[in-house]
């Protein structure tokens, strides 16, 4: 979503922390997972949040297809509008909402996001999807849990765990945005806080709460 | 002390010279004159000119003393270097009688910052349709011997005719706006590249040349003398031209504005550059230039015309148009005129002094400077270079399109039949 | 830095296609169960409309209203404004209460630009509509209709409109929206040709990026898009043209006319459109025609602008040529 925040944020090269099948195999664990929690996935609702949490959901709803062999829903859902920082950076160009035709009321919603880290994407993703309808359940999908929680939120499936120090910067790339699978971690600029510090520099403006 | 010794001035940027002025005229000129008895000023190779003479003054008195008063502008009229404007009659009530010209020329001889020469409307309340009473303010206390509804055009071409027959029982003369009306009906700045992109109305060129075409035929035809006031295109010089070229009797003026400003600065939709006549292209302003130095346009006049701030302030189709000008005419001839090789300084007394007064027919003012003549002059210094500060003019108004724009020359010293009006560029 | 948007002129053809793209994505707002976004919640726009204009001031309100800003309405007819209060204290008292933007409709050309860019205000400034110079909301919004209907609602995304033909027809001379087309039209890679009768060509015209034709008959299967423009009747009484039938008959759009044009071409209007006039009820109502759709689309336009301009805390417009001036 915001090409602006990767790379220039981390100064020391970042070094691969996994690799593309092990990305890959992570997608395959949290497929079963889903389908054995969500007792045969019958009524989940994939909605990835943009732009890497789009191309996860993709490819978690292909790997569903495989196992359940059913055609499992599966779009997309821009929270730039919910930010709860909007006001702190420029305007911000809007990704793609695009809900399945048969939209999300009574279903499982399942959002999908590269990494979790404040919170504070979920929440404003929370807050987008009460404005499209009233899904009966709501859970989180993440490749990339790096903690630091500012909000009362934690993912219902997670890839990896990865601690972090908040001088770290975590940094997912997949093929279809970067050419290639892998997770990247590096040293950012400056320490700060996960969420709060959009204010903190000029530089850090057009960093989201969370990594993307 | 009643002598005044000028030293070191160049006179009409000539070598320098002493000149003593005696009362209210000048005694002498020459070199390494005694200055026993005298006052000294030291010219120091600045610039001597005869007074300055603007035969297209706005002072708004009476009616619109909030914009100027004939107190405040020639007060305005003396910081420029002029010893004698002529007030347009465009005033409330108009002056297109006896009694009012009266007024105007009693209020500028108590101001007594320089002399002021009413002008005579040419039809009852500048309407165009009958006209005013010419003659008795020909024979009033004011003499008046320019007549003109500036600010509107005599568009009726028989009204135009019999004024000009009219004035030639007292040697009158009328100076016409020319603006064909109908042409500029919700006309806001000059028609061409500009006011299509700004989508302004648009005024012709030829709403101008075409009123001129038929005034100088309407000399010719009659044998009248014609002034033409602020010519604003290319193509109204070379009207004047013919014209003059045929031996009719025209004479023609341009503005200090007209001969800087292009249409391109209204993109900045400031109406501080709205203006009647509007400014024009580059190619125009090239042109005047030229015919201001080649004679073709007789006079520098500077038609100041002074609006209160609120009538500026506000969006452009809202605003009055004009422009002061008084106290920035000479150096704009200076930068426009001098600087550019076009006219030497004895070129600019006789576009700004000489032939103003001579059209005017205003004794006393644009006279040689030389032994025996009154003392009407103006100091010069044409080295100063400086940025236009409006919150240092004489002027009660403020609408200058110079604002912040650096201008060569400055008024040092201004004398009026020998008494200073203007000393080391203040007031007297 | 100051966030306006006074001038098509003003817009770089990335700036113009961000807003197109943005335009996208709110027209799939209209769909939902929810029309409401909370981009602007907590934030005042004024309608400041010197001029009637009943269907721009109320397409202003819906985009202002759909991205929950809180909206007021001043209307000069009735107001201090006609009590003789100039437009400097009018936007001033405006500001004084608080208003966050300004979206202003004025009957004199440049007011907008006057008002953004004379220190009156510090509020940014939304031009919708000023006299016979711009309207820029407009001309956004015509550009994208023509990239939904030309090239396609997704196909269109990043796009700009490199090689359609436009022809926009009628009078040009007193049209902010013909200004307006030509300027975003042209940076927008269009190649614009304006058809009228000469009376309604501004003197100047040469200088604009496009052609200028007399003859309609001859643009017509030439053009990918056919936009006319609203022609008063009253126009006839300063002799811009002799009758209202001879008009119609050199310059109105009728279904013999339409036939002419390539089968893919539309028929565009910005409304309110003349019937008989410039426009015959049969082109007017057909399906090439899309003036209804105009209409929805000015909303997605001008949520993108306000979007663009007041969502963050500085534009995410470059807008260079206002700000130098």
């Amino acid at each position: 979503m915001d090409a602006r925040s990767s790379d220039s944020r981390t100064q020391a090269p970042a070094r691969p922390v996994l690799e593309g099948p092990d990305i890959a195999r992570m997608l395959t664990r949290i497929a079963h997972e889903i389908v054995e929690r969500a007792k045969g996935a019958d009524d989940v609702v994939l909605l990835g949040i943009p732009t890497r949490g789009v191309f996860l959901a993709r490819r978690l709803a292909a790997k569903l297809e495989e196992i359940t062999g059913r055609a499992i829903p599966v779009g997309s859902l821009d929270i730039t509008m919910y930010r709860d920082d909007l006001r702190l950076g420029p305007a911000r160009t809007l990704a793609r909402t695009e809900i399945p035709t048969d939209g999300i009321e009574g279903r499982l919603v399942l959002l999908v996001d590269d990494v979790l880290f404040s919170g504070r994407t979920i929440r404003a993703a929370l807050d987008a999807l009460g404005d499209i309808g009233r899904p009966r359940a709501v859970q989180l999908a993440v490749l990339v849990d790096r903690g630091h929680r500012e909000l009362p939120i934690r993912a219902d499936y997670v890839g990896k765990n990865l601690p972090t120090s908040l001088r770290e910067a975590v940094k997912v790339q997949l093929t279809e945005e970067d050419g290639r699978d892998a997770v990247l971690l590096g040293l950012r600029s400056a320490p700060s806080r996960p969420g709060s510090d959009a204010a903190s520099s000029a530089a850090e403006q057009t960093v989201p709460a969370d990594e993307r | 002390m009643s002598k005044i010794l000028i030293r070191g001035a160049k006179v009409l940027g000539g070598a320098p010279q002493d000149v003593l002025i005696d009362g209210e005229f000048i005694e002498a000129v020459g070199t390494g004159l005694s200055a026993e008895g005298a006052e000294v000023v030291e010219a120091d190779g600045k610039v001597l000119l005869p007074g300055l003479v603007d035969l297209h003054t706005h002072l708004r008195e009476p009616g619109r003393e909030d914009s100027e008063t004939v107190l405040t502008g020639t007060r305005a009229a003396a910081s420029g270097g002029y010893t004698a404007v002529f007030a347009m009659a465009n005033t409330f009530p108009v002056a297109d009688t006896a009694g009012v010209v009266e007024q105007v020329y009693r209020l500028g001889k108590e101001s007594g910052y320089c002399d002021v020469q009413p002008i005579g409307a040419v039809t009852v309340g500048l309407a165009g349709k009958k006209l005013a009473e010419l003659g008795a303010m020909h024979e009033s206390a004011a003499g008046v011997t320019v007549f003109s509804d500036d600010g509107k055009c005599v568009d009726d071409a028989v009204i135009m005719r019999r004024a000009l027959e009219y004035v030639k029982a007292f040697g009158g003369v009328v100076a016409q706006h020319a603006q064909e009306p109908r042409l500029t009906e919700g006309a806001q700045m000059n028609e061409g590249i500009v006011s299509a992109e700004l989508g302004l109305g648009g005024w012709p060129a030829v709403a101008e040349e075409s009123i001129i075409a038929r005034d100088v035929l309407l000399a010719e035809h009659v044998g009248s003398r014609v002034h033409i006031c602020h010519l604003s295109t290319a193509g109204s010089v070379e009207i004047v031209r013919w014209a003059k070229s045929r031996g009719i009797d025209v004479t023609a003026e341009v503005t200090p504005h007209h001969l800087l400003l292009t249409d391109e600065l209204v993109r900045s939709y400031n109406p501080v550059y709205k203006v009647n006549p509007p400014l024009r292209t580059e190619r125009d302003v090239l042109a005047l230039r030229q015919a201001l130095a080649d004679g073709t346009i007789d006079i520098v006049a500077t038609d100041h015309a002074p609006h209160p701030h609120e009538d500026k302030d506000c969006e452009w189709a809202a605003a009055a148009m004009g422009m002061v000008g008084l106290e920035t005419a000479l150096s704009v001839v200076q930068h426009t005129m001098v600087e550019t090789g076009l006219l030497d300084w004895a070129g600019v007394a006789d576009r700004m002094s000489a032939t103003p007064a001579r059209i005017g027919q205003l004794a006393g003012h644009g006279r040689p400077v030389s032994a025996g003549e009154p003392a009407n002059l103006t100091l010069v210094d044409s080295a100063y270079r400086g940025e236009v500060d409006p919150a240092g003019f004489a002027s009660r108004s403020r609408n200058t399109p110079y604002e912040g724009r650096e201008l060569p020359g400055r008024v040092t010293h201004t004398f009026l039949r020998g008494r200073a009006t203007v000393v080391d560029g203040k007031l007297a | 830095m100051k966030r306006h948007l006074i001038s098509a002129a003003d817009l770089t053809r990335d700036d113009a296609v961000l807003i197109l793209d943005t335009a996208e994505e709110m027209a799939r707002v209209a769909d939902r169960p929810i029309k409401k976004l909370p981009a602007l919640r907590g934030r005042t726009v004024c309608n400041l409309f010197f001029e009637d204009s009943t269907r721009t001031r109320i397409s202003f309100e819906a985009a202002e209203k759909r991205l929950s800003a809180d909206v007021i309405n001043f209307a000069a007819k009735g107001s201090s404004v006609s009590k003789g209060e100039s437009l400097k204290d009018t936007a001033q008292t405006l500001e004084a209460m608080g208003v966050d933007a300004v979206v202003i409709r004025h009957g004199a050309s440049g007011a907008p630009y006057r008002l953004a860019t004379s220190g009156w205000i510090d509020a940014p400034v939304i031009n919708a509509g000023d006299g016979t110079h711009q309207h820029p909301t407009q001309a956004l919004l015509d550009a994208f209709t023509m990239r939904r209907r030309l090239v396609g609602p997704d196909a269109g995304l990043g796009q700009d409109l490199a090689g359609k033909r436009i022809t926009l027809v009628g009078d040009v001379l007193h049209s902010r929206v013909a200004r307006s087309n030509v300027d975003l039209l042209h940076t927008l890679g269009a190649e614009v040709t304006l058809v009228a009768p000469p009376t309604l060509v501004p003197v100047g015209v040469e200088t604009w990026p496009c052609e200028v034709s007399y003859d309609l008959d001859s643009v017509l299967p030439k053009s990918d898009a056919v936009m006319m423009l609203r022609v008063q009747r009253e126009r006839m009484n300063a002799a811009f043209f002799p009758t209202e039938r001879e008009y119609s008959r050199r310059y109105g759009l009728d279904g013999d006319r339409m036939a002419r044009m390539p089968e893919h071409a539309i028929v565009m209007h910005p409304g309110p459109m003349v019937r008989g006039m410039e426009i015959t009820a049969e082109v007017a109502d057909s399906d090439r025609c899309t003036v209804i759709e105009q209409v929805a689309n000015g909303v997605s336009i001008r949520m993108a602008v306000l979007y663009l301009l007041l969502g963050g805390n500085e534009p995410a417009l470059t807008n260079p040529r206002t700000e130098e001036k």
